[in-house]
Order: structure tokens, then sequence, then C-alpha cells
């Protein structure tokens, strides 16, 4: 340590540093003004802006906004049987989507966590991580060639007098399953990992069979991850409209929102009610089970 | 834990206050954007051409704008032009509502819409030399005039075609009950390509116009109550044995090369596309006039400038050019289409093509339905007719 | 975690069909780049040729498209470092009211459709503030959902290192800059770039929000993927860029991944976690 330091020159930065030195809530202020201001005027402003136009409604010539409010757009969402079909479609895919997913990803999390070698784990993590960088839309244009009936699905399975599932709500499951599992993987990876072998360990010594051990300490342990992991595959489920245009012709909510949003932006708005007020609900329950200590 | 109970109420309060701070704001700027009507900037036609400001931007259907006719164009006038392929009037309506492009091929169920949001202005047909030589029958029509004044310069026509697999679907069909009749339907479920806008409800109603003259339909677009839920109720019914949707060109393309479609509705586009690929898909032919018994649905497509134009020079070239006597011959024979420059016959590769494609029969067309939007008014009276809207939102519930 | 040989053989087969899963639909685009068709994609493919390739690399606009992604990227990228890193900041090392509800706020953008998102911006800049579209309004939508991905993996490790550290240094007289710069920055360095690289893997790829935020004349590397999706002889050379895209990228994933296990991993630490702190007494 140096001896006899002189005091340091009083920069402007030092003046500057002086100003927060004691003064906790203008630290906090000046530190949350950037990226809060940015989300809740910007972005929070935004949606509440395209949210307001749910109340009006549009003249059917001219394309222009009537300022008037009702509720015509909700009583349309409520009472057409439809959109009922396409919501309980959506959410039931989005959740068929998140529990394949936790099924497929745990297995390949837990090997990656405790049983691989060090090597084996940075092989596997960076072979997890490789397709979330190739494009969303080829991996898609993929799928559909290989569900078309010339693609190799139905070429694989001929021999065997099957077939593929062709395009359809399969397909979209299929697909969306696909893409989202890395993100399911990887909070699950961080959680297990984040389980200190000791508790393991303490729980064999006590006696308990692996599955045991797996079923009342690993389990509770990493669920939040599995929670974190299943924000992401539910979320980007519900709002997908590209995947269900190219290997389906069902409707699903981003569908409908898109074939609305041109000529019917306050119709739209109003369907776009729905998933924010499900991924709202979601995220709540997701918050309180711990989830987002493991995103 | 009560504390962080009490600072997250006030968190949200402020969350609050913060957003309707920006609904005040919206409220401020966003209201003038709106009522830009139909009269506002209507003035600005141009009145001289002047020098090509180096680019233009376009929204056409596919196979409008192609580089054997756009490079051509970029080298004499200097105009480069960045394309944009639109799948659906919808789509192009909503691209020029953005006021991002100079010019739009827009359909007859697009161009009334553009007109009444104001997006589009009136064309001096002054500044374009070519428009003297057009069809007459495709001049001064309901679909590009407005306010006794054309508002675009015409493109081409044509029906949409009725295309199938000449493998898979036997006898060759002649009708659209191969697709619309339940019975027939059935046989090629999962097979069955349809267009995927709400303008299609119009083709449900020329079949039943032939099939159900009870009914009464005159026009395929005003359709009242009865009219209107006969046709609706004919697609749910088809629904069921429709394998894909389409609106991009290309996605059907492919799906008939796959074998994913056998039998659907088409342009000459992908017709002439898939043939190149030596496909083995057939259309009604040019002895039925291209057109099953009961007629068919169809386009006379108009360019139109936009209102807010950042180019409109390039644009007014653009537009002389399309009906530039070999370019619009080398347009209509890529795409399939009657041309709309009565000159262009002479300089069609095949020397019948205008015969063919019936440019020069206006009787021909009677039995082609340009699409249109549909409005309330039905024209005789009458303002129980569906609107757009109403067909918007039918078409959601019968793809369900 | 002791497991028998044949429970250990079961979950290897487990973790061996789920990589296949996962690579199977990569190979196939891979093989579709040599694709001697250029318009119909069945299988097996008629036939091999690597005339797509020169096609690729000599297109003007992957070219214009592609470097206009990276721009893009970088620049959301680098504000979403900065916003992500100040809200962690506050959020790890103080106390304030509203506190649980940042992380909410944070995820918000990513938790939701992204046709919202898009759409509400689109709103937002064309007809309240009457800007036009342009790559300015697309790296904001860009930059806002990639906050999350910075502030999580910065916050955890924030989180995991301790704050005594930064109080030491100010009681040696350094004051916040020179803390943050000698005491904080380091620690959360290789979390702040591990997080860096995947917001911008994630506005590289972005599409949703990008169609409703973009110009007419920008065009970035997803959309020109869906320009040219289905057009003719186009489709090979979408293969091929892919292919490359995918190969490209393994240099940066690594890179994180080498990054982040310096200091405990890309997601986060083993057992209790592990912190070197790189404190260096300031003279």
């Amino acid at each position: 340590m140096a001896a006899e330091a002189a005091a340091p020159k009083r920069s402007a930065g030092r003046k500057l540093a002086g100003l927060f030195y004691g003064r906790p809530r203008l630290q906090v202020g000046s530190l949350l003004a950037g990226p809060v201001g940015w989300l809740v005027i910007g972005y929070l402003g935004s949606l509440a802006v395209l949210l307001i136009t749910a109340f009006w409604s549009v003249d059917a010539l001219s394309g222009e906004v009537v300022e008037e409010f009702g509720l015509e757009n909700f009583e349309a969402i409520w009472n057409e049987p439809v959109y009922r079909d396409i919501i309980g479609r959506t959410v039931g895919v989005a959740a068929a989507v998140t529990v394949t997913d936790a099924i497929i990803a745990f297995p390949i999390a837990f090997y990656m966590a405790k049983v691989a070698s060090n090597r084996g784990k940075a092989l596997l993590v960076v072979g997890i991580l490789l397709p979330l960088w190739s494009s969303y839309l080829v991996k898609v244009l993929a799928w559909r060639t290989m569900l078309s009936n010339e693609g190799i699905i139905n070429w694989a399975l001929e021999p065997f007098g099957l077939s593929g599932p062709g395009y359809g709500i399969v397909a979209v499951w299929l697909v969306m399953s696909y893409l989202w599992l890395p993100y399911m993987i990887l909070p699950i990876y961080a959680g297990l990992e984040r389980i200190p072998n000791s508790l393991i360990s303490a729980s064999e010594d006590l006696g308990a069979h692996p599955l045991t051990t797996f079923r009342r300490v690993i389990l509770p342990l990493s669920f939040p991850a599995v929670v974190a992991g299943s924000i992401f595959t539910f979320s980007l489920t519900l709002g997908d409209y590209i995947t269900p245009r190219l290997v389906s012709s069902d409707q699903f909510i981003g569908n409908v929102i898109f074939n609305n949003i041109t000529n019917n932006q306050p119709f739209a708005a109003a369907l776009a009610v729905v998933p924010i007020m499900v991924m709202i609900a979601y995220l709540l329950v997701a918050r309180r089970l711990g989830a987002f200590e493991h995103v | 834990m009560r504390r962080d109970a009490h600072s997250a109420r006030t968190a949200w309060l402020i969350v609050a206050g913060l957003v309707a701070f920006m609904l005040v704001l919206a409220g401020c700027g966003g209201g003038d954007d709106d009522t830009t009507g139909a009269s506002a900037d209507s003035g600005e036609t141009l009145q001289k051409l002047g020098k090509g400001e180096g680019q233009v931007n376009l929204i056409s259907w596919a196979g409008y704008v192609e580089p054997g006719w756009s490079k051509p164009f970029e080298q004499k006038t200097g105009c480069k032009v960045n394309n944009k392929v639109a799948g659906t009037s919808d789509e192009m309506v909503a691209l020029m509502r953005t006021g991002e492009y100079d010019g739009v091929s827009a359909s007859g169920n697009a161009t009334a819409r553009l007109f009444e949001g104001g997006d589009v202005a009136p064309v001096n047909v002054d500044l374009v030399p070519n428009y003297k030589t057009v069809f007459s029958d495709l001049k001064d029509q309901p679909y590009n005039t407005f306010d006794d004044q054309p508002y675009g310069i015409p493109h081409g026509r044509g029906a949409n075609l009725l295309m199938w697999n000449d493998d898979d679907v036997s006898p060759a069909p002649t009708s659209w009950d191969v697709i619309l009749d339940p019975k027939i339907a059935s046989k090629y479920a999962g097979k069955i390509s349809v267009y995927d806008d709400p303008i299609y409800i119009a083709d449900a109603a020329v079949y039943l116009k032939m099939h159900e003259p009870d009914l009464g339909i005159e026009n395929p677009y005003e359709l009242n109550d009865e009219q209107f839920e006969a046709a609706v109720n004919l697609l749910k019914e088809q629904a069921s044995n429709v394998g894909e949707y389409w609106s991009e060109a290309e996605k059907q393309i492919s799906a008939y090369a796959n074998g994913d479609a056998t039998v659907g509705t088409t342009w000459q586009y992908q017709y002439f596309a898939l043939l190149e690929e030596k496909e083995p898909v057939a259309a009604s032919p040019a002895s039925q006039g291209f057109l099953p018994k009961e007629g068919a649905t169809g386009w006379s497509d108009t360019w139109m400038i936009s209102n807010e134009a950042k180019n409109p020079n390039c644009m007014y070239e653009w537009m002389n050019w399309i009906i530039e006597p070999k370019v619009n011959a080398e347009v209509a024979e890529w795409f399939g289409e009657a041309p709309a420059q009565s000159l262009a016959c002479d300089e069609t590769e095949n020397a019948n093509f205008c015969a063919d494609y019936h440019a020069d029969n206006p009787a021909f067309w009677e039995r082609v339905y340009y699409w249109e939007t549909p409005l309330a008014d039905c024209g005789d009276g009458s303002e129980d007719c569906k609107d757009y809207n109403e067909w918007v939102k039918a078409w959601t519930s019968i793809k369900g | 975690m002791r497991l028998s040989k044949r429970a250990t053989w079961v979950l290897r087969t487990g973790v061996g069909l789920g990589l296949a899963f996962i690579y199977i639909p990569l190979i196939v685009v891979g093989i579709y780049a040599f694709n001697a068709s250029g318009t119909t994609q069945k299988w097996p493919p008629p036939g091999l040729t690597l005339d797509w390739f020169p096609k690729a690399l000599e297109d003007e606009s992957v070219r214009e498209s592609f470097l206009t992604s990276v721009e893009v990227g970088l620049v959301a990228t680098l504000i979403a470092m900065l916003l992500g890193t100040l809200a962690s900041l506050a959020v790890a090392r103080h106390r304030f009211f509203g506190r649980e509800t940042i992380s909410f706020l944070v995820i918000l953008p990513i938790a939701l459709p992204g046709i919202v998102t898009g759409v509400a911006f689109s709103n937002t800049f064309t007809q309240v503030l009457g800007i036009d579209l342009s790559l300015f309004t697309v790296i904001v939508g860009h930059a806002t959902f990639c906050i999350v991905v910075v502030y999580n993996n910065v916050i955890a490790r924030l989180r995991r290192s301790s704050a005594s550290f930064e109080e030491a240094s100010a009681d040696l007289g350094a004051d916040t800059w020179q803390t943050f710069r000698h005491v904080t920055l380091p620690t959360m360095k290789t979390a702040l770039v591990a997080g860096g690289l995947l917001a911008f893997a994630l506005s590289f790829d972005e599409i949703i929000v990008t169609t409703f935020t973009l110009g007419a004349g920008d065009e970035t590397l997803p959309i020109w993927i869906f320009r040219n999706l289905f057009r003719p002889n186009q489709l090979p050379v979408v293969n091929v860029v892919a292919l490359l895209v995918i190969l490209i990228s393994i240099i940066p994933v690594y890179l994180a991944h080498r990054l982040s296990s310096d200091e405990g991993g890309v997601t986060g630490g083993k057992g209790g976690g592990d912190v070197k702190a790189e404190a260096t007494a300031v003279p």
C-alpha cells in the first residue's frame, strides 16, 4: 500500500461522485432513469396506446379509426365461437409444447449438469446453443419440407407402412417443441448446476434409491428452473403466427391478430388483449414459484 | 413482507402515472394523423414531369415487376426499382397506408379503399403518353376512376384459374364443383388449395349464382344476409377438405410440386411456373375461355400513385413504361394475363396471344367478376349488403 | 451422483436422441444447400451441386442484409448492455420501492407476443411521434427485448459476488466511478459479454418485431430470408446462407462459453458458486 499518497485531485468526475455519496436515492434514481424510462414510457406507453384502440372501431371503407368508445370488439370475440376455438387451440398447443420440452430437456440438462465430464459439458453447451444461431425461418422451412408429402419423414416411415403427420396442429406442436427446446434446456441446466452435489450425496448416504433422490431432492429444487424455461416455451408458442402459417392451415391467436392488424387495428388490439392477459397471469404465477431467480 | 407489498403497490401507481402521461402525449400527437381525408392532398397531382429522383418504391403482385423489364427501366430512367411483393390486397392497402411506397398495382378490392383512405392521388394522364392507346373498356371504370378523375394506369387483367394435377384428378373438371361441391370435393380432402383472402367468398357466390339461382345473386360482391350466409356455409363445408390456404404464390407452387396440393384456385403465374418445371398440371383450356362453366372471379389491376410519394417523377416514368407496347406484351405473356395496352398485341411473341386471352373482347369479361370492395351499398337503393369488415370476420369463422 | 451403469446408459441414449432431434433438421438444411433442383425440395434431392454457393456469396442483397443485421445487432446489444447493467446494478446493490417489479418489467417485452410488441412500437413511431420507420426504429425494438437477457446474466453474477468488495474500495478512498471501474466491472465483465452475445443472437434472428418496425428500403437478414423463402431458384441460396451462418456462429458461441466458464458458466455457477473478483487496490 502506498504510504504517503497525495490527496487525489478533485476532478469533475470526483466532484460528481461526491454528489452521489450518501445519497442512495439519487444513486438509484440515476441508475434506473434510463432503463425504467425506456421500458415504462417507451414500451408500456406504446402498449397502452395500442390497447386503447381496442375500444374503438374502424370505418369499413376508408379504414380510418373511429375514435368512439365501445365494447363491440370485445363482444365479438366473446360471442363468436370461432375465437374461443382459436384461443383454446393456441393455449392448448402452448401447454403441450411446454410439457413436451420439459420432458425432453430434463434428461439432457441433467446429464450436462451432473453426469458429463467437464469437456463433455462444454461440448454439450456449445452444441445446444449453436442451433439458436440458425435462422428460425430456415428451421421452420426445413420442417415444412420434411413433413411434406414427398419429404423425408414420409420417406423414412414408408417401409413400416406408416406416414408422417403431414401439416396441421400436430405439425405445429412438433415444430414448436423443436424450436424452443434450447430455451428450456439452458435454465434447467443452470438450475441443476446450482444444486450442491453435497445434498445429493447426503441423500444417497441416508440410503435413498437414486429415483427417490431424484423425486424428493432434485425435482423440487430444480422446479423453479423448469418454470423459468416454461416462460419462454409458453410465450413464444402463444404469439407465433409464422410457424402455423408454414406448417398448417389452422389459425392461432397470432394469425388472427396478424390478419386484422392491417384493416381493423382496433379489433386486432382487442384480440391482443387475450395473450397479454394470459402471459401476465402466467408471469405472476411463475414469479410466485420462484422462476425469476432462474431465468 | 408488508413493506414489500406497499412498495410494490407504489411502484405500480407510478407506472400507471407514467403510462397515463404517455397516453396524453399520444392524444395530443396522434390526433392529426388520421384525418387525411380524400380531399386533403388530392390537389397535389403532378403537373409537369421533372427529373427522376433516382429510385422508386413499388408494391406489386408476384410476377408483375420482373428484372426482364425493370432492369431496362432502370437503365433508361436511372430510377432504381425497389419492389415489395404482397400476397393479398389487404397487405397492399396496409403497406400503402404507411406512406413509405410510391405506387402499387392495386386490384379492385383495394382501389376504393385506398381512395377513401386518402392514400392515393389522381393521375395526370397527360403525363403518361402510352395511356392514349390503352383498351377503352379499361378506362373510366368504377374501380379506377373516382370523383370523375382517373386514379391509375391499367396494368392488365385476368381470371382466377382452376388448376389441377392431371395425374391425380380425373375426369378433367369443367366446373368449380370439384372443390365446392362437398360430395366431389371430399375425394380430394386435404389436397385442395384455396386462396387465403376474404374476397374468396365471392367465388362461392359465383358458384351459387349458377347452382342455386333462387338466391338471386347478381353481383357476387354485393350480397345480402341470405346470400352471404349461403356462401359462407358453402365455404365452411369446403374448409374441412382444404389442405392449405395460400397467399404466397411461390408457396402454392411448391405445394403442387411436392404433391401436397392437387386441385385448387390459382393464378396463371403459378400455372406457368409449374409447367416449366414439367409438373403434370392442367387448367381449363383456352377453348373454354380458361373458365369453368360458372365463370370466375378475376382482377383488373391498376397502378396507383401514393399521395405521399417521395419519388413521383420516377413513378410516372414507371407507369408509362409498364404500358409501353413492348413492355406490356412481355408483362402479359410472362404472367399470363390480358394486356392493357392495345398496341402490345402486335409485340407478343405468340401471335395469337391477345386472341387467346380475349384482350380485345369485352364480351368475354362479362363472365369474369373483377375483384371489388364489398360495400353496404347494394347499388339498387338498399344498404343492407355485407361490407368488407363482415367479409373479414366471416373469413376467420370459415377457416375455423 | 452415483448412477448404475444401466441408468447411465439409458440417460446417454436419451441425450443422444435429444441431440439427434435437434440436429437432424439442421443437417437437412445443409443437404438442401446442395440441392440440384432450384424450385422443389423433395426427398431425396434429385442431385447435388455446388452452384448455389457462389450465387450466395455474389448476391449483393445477401451481403447488404447481413451487414444491416450485424449493424442493428451491435447497436441494439450495446443499448441493451447499458440499460441492463444499470438496472441490475440498481436492483442488486440497493433497496428501493418497486424493486421486485423491475424483473417483471424487464421480462415483459420478451414474454408478450412479438406481434404485439411490433405493432405497438410501429403505432407509436408512425402515429404518435410521426417519424418514419427506419433502422433506428428497428434498433429501438430490438434493444427493448434484449435488455432482459443482459439483465439476467449480470444480476445473477452480481448476486453471487459480495458487495463488501465495493464497500472496501470506497473505504479506501475510491469514488463511485473508480469503484465501478476497478471493482464492479471486472466482476461482471464476463457475464456482461455472455449476455451481450446472447442478446446479439436474439436480435440477429428476430423477424416479427422487425417486420413491423422496418422502413421500406432496409432489410435485415431474416427479412431477406423471408422474402426469398419461396422464390424459385432462391430457396437453395437461402439454405446456403443459413448453413454459412451456422458455421460462422460456432466462433461467438464457443467464445461466449469460454468467457463465462472462466467465472462459472454461461448460466450460473456450480454448487455454491466460485467468485473470482479481481479487485485491484487503488494506488
